[in-house]
């Protein structure tokens, strides 16, 4: 411990010798810190996320419980491409492991879309097995927001409508037009969203 | 009297590397054996192993947590325990044993059975050691930000040796709070929990994973719905899991899903390897001797090994990250007039030259304080613009300051001065 000893000893020379050169501020007595006020690691990554959110229009944040930042809901009314118009509800629940998990996105509505299933699962790369902690909560609202504008048949969550979107884009249209409007599918009633 | 005879030489001789050879001297170095205080994190499989090393090394105060209960598989690796001591407590079994194998009056081992963050921050603060051997990220996570904080909150520095396995590979690291890097610093290089493509498991299984990822993720939901929640530990549940996945597997012409696979990918286990443990435990344990007892330079600061291709271990300094969230910005101290506002406190906070902020998001402990952005969070909170900052949190407590000009966020303890009234409204 005699070496860590030095190095402290060093650091608090070289502290007193940068508080020579400015101006002396008053000193206080320290008091002790209560135990359970210091904030976790994850939410201070939360809050960096959402302060450096940088959104398109499309998509809205609601918190309904304002005194935390580890659950709220998400809009997304996409501006174009098949879902135009669309109000799509999606529940983010992050937990106190972020960044180390990805948040959990659930789509609330019963939807016809090739990447996301009847329960509300999303086949989103970042969302699982591309997630990493140098990714941040916008970049994966974006990625919701490319879902809405290009579907991808290729990764289907939804079979039927992959298929659809991949022999017939005019019928995939139309199908996504009746969904939305509230109606069945193939015989698989969905959510009204518009 | 216990035989100390190969431990002596190593103290008794100066080394050529030694850094402190001025102030070294034998006989301090000796007493720091029986009077450092060393807390062990985890009584696992490689707990064992440390408190076997540090009490055959001759160290004599020594607390052990662990929240864990012994289980039947535990006993191929984790040696202190035998079959009779199942169900009971990992620390106190550990505990007992270390102490009826080297004497009740040679040692002093006190266990906790529960969990680290149940302690108190002046209980870490005992210690002149921490040696973590945990499998889990969270804890490991929490006692690195929590002896972060204590050594700026209180300037007292205790070092975090940190070991982990993963089969046949693992790393053991050193972190001296403030000075080096910290487990924070590194997170984004820690793997990645094998995860599988929704899609894949959905319509394309290739592998017995994928099967039992589809019953354990898709069909566990759409049987049960969202009220009965899947516990890998009722056999039932186990059971089902197994049987669905067999049968996806049949459809798909897979082979290979087993119950003790199923049981594997749902409790995400990785093997664990008797002696990768030790070589690790060895390694946390020569560190904790050398940085006790200064005879010799300790682990700058990062070995890892790998013993899966041929044996390879290569050892390097992991540098501080200068936006790391937990050691970055070491929270500051700041006094504040009990009459402001939250408004107040963001204006004087603006005029600060030194932070460089314009428009800052705050929060405490409990939430959100105020969020600039987005609008929606903006809206809630900026009813609290107009309270008091003492009626928000309370003396002592942490708050977090972040601004999209800010590369870190800041961090600063609050304490209320007993200046009542604003002096501009006399």
């Amino acid at each position: 411990m005699l070496k860590i000893r030095q190095l402290q000893k060093k650091r608090q020379e070289e502290e007193e010798e940068a508080a020579k050169s400015q101006s002396p501020t008053p000193t206080r007595d320290s008091t002790p810190v209560n135990k359970n006020s210091k904030v976790s690691a994850a939410q201070l990554r939360i809050q960096k996320d959402i302060t450096e959110l940088d959104l398109p229009p499309s998509i809205k944040l609601t918190f309904p419980q304002p005194s935390s930042l580890f659950e709220f809901d998400l809009k997304l009314i996409p501006n174009s491409g098949y879902y135009k118009n669309g109000k799509f509800q999606f529940k983010c629940e992050i937990n106190s492991n972020f960044p180390i998990e990805p948040p959990k996105i659930k789509c609330l509505n019963k939807i016809y879309h090739p990447n996301i299933d009847l329960q509300g699962n999303i086949c989103l790369n970042i969302l699982r097995e591309d997630w990493s902690p140098v990714l941040s909560l916008n970049s994966i609202f974006i990625g919701l927001n490319f879902l809405f504008l290009e579907p991808n048949p290729n990764d289907p969550l939804n079979k039927e409508a992959a298929n659809c979107l991949v022999k017939d884009k005019k019928q995939f249209e139309k199908n996504v037009n009746n969904s939305m409007k509230g109606g069945y599918i193939d015989g698989v009633y969905y959510d009204r969203v518009i | 009297m216990r035989d100390h005879s190969s431990v002596i030489p190593l103290l008794k001789t100066i080394g050529p590397f030694n850094e402190v050879a001025d102030d070294y001297n034998y006989q301090s170095a000796w007493d720091r054996l029986s009077t450092s205080k060393i807390l062990v994190i985890g009584a696992g499989g490689l707990g064992c192993e440390i408190l076997k090393n540090l009490a055959l090394t001759g160290f004599k105060n020594i607390h052990v947590i662990d929240m864990d209960t012994i289980d039947l598989s535990n006993l191929n690796r984790q040696f202190l325990f035998r079959h009779k001591d199942i169900g009971k407590s990992k620390s106190e079994i550990a505990a007992n044993f270390i102490k009826q194998r080297i004497g009740e009056d040679n040692i002093n081992i006190i266990p906790f059975f529960g969990k680290i963050q149940d302690k108190s921050i002046e209980f870490y603060s005992q210690f002149d050691l921490v040696i973590s051997g945990l499998d889990s990220i969270e804890a490991r996570r929490w006692i690195n930000a929590t002896l972060v904080n204590l050594s700026s909150s209180n300037n007292k520095i205790i070092p975090l040796i940190d070991g982990g396995t993963e089969g046949f590979r693992g790393q053991s690291r050193v972190i001296i709070p403030s000075f080096t890097s910290c487990f924070e610093c590194t997170l984004d290089l820690m793997s990645q929990k094998i995860t599988y493509p929704v899609c894949t498991i959905a319509n394309t299984p290739r592998l017995p994973e994928h099967c039992i990822e589809w019953a354990h993720l898709i069909q566990w939901n759409i049987e049960f719905g969202s009220t009965k929640k899947f516990d890998a530990d009722i056999p039932q549940h186990i059971q089902w899991m197994y049987e669905t996945a067999l049968n996806r597997a049949k459809i798909f012409k897979i082979e290979g899903v087993t119950k003790q696979l199923t049981l594997g990918v749902c409790k995400n286990i990785i093997p664990a390897i008797a002696s990768t443990n030790s070589i690790i435990a060895a390694s946390c344990c020569n560190e904790a001797f050398k940085l006790l007892t200064d005879s010799n330079p300790y682990l700058n600061n990062y070995m890892s090994y790998s013993g899966d291709y041929s044996i390879y271990t290569y050892t390097f300094e992991n540098n501080k990250r200068s936006n790391c969230s937990v050691c970055g910005s070491l929270p500051k101290k700041i006094y504040v007039e009990s009459y402001k506002t939250l408004q107040q406190f963001i204006e004087d906070i603006k005029d600060k030259q030194e932070i460089q902020i314009k428009n800052p998001s705050i929060s405490s402990i409990s939430g959100p304080l105020y969020m600039s952005s987005p609008t929606e969070l903006q809206k809630i909170t900026k009813n609290n613009l107009s309270k008091k900052l003492n009626k928000l949190i309370s003396n002592g407590d942490e708050i977090v300051i972040t601004d999209v000009n800010l590369p870190i966020s800041l961090r600063l303890i609050v304490y209320f001065t007993s200046d009542e009234k604003d002096p501009e409204l006399n």
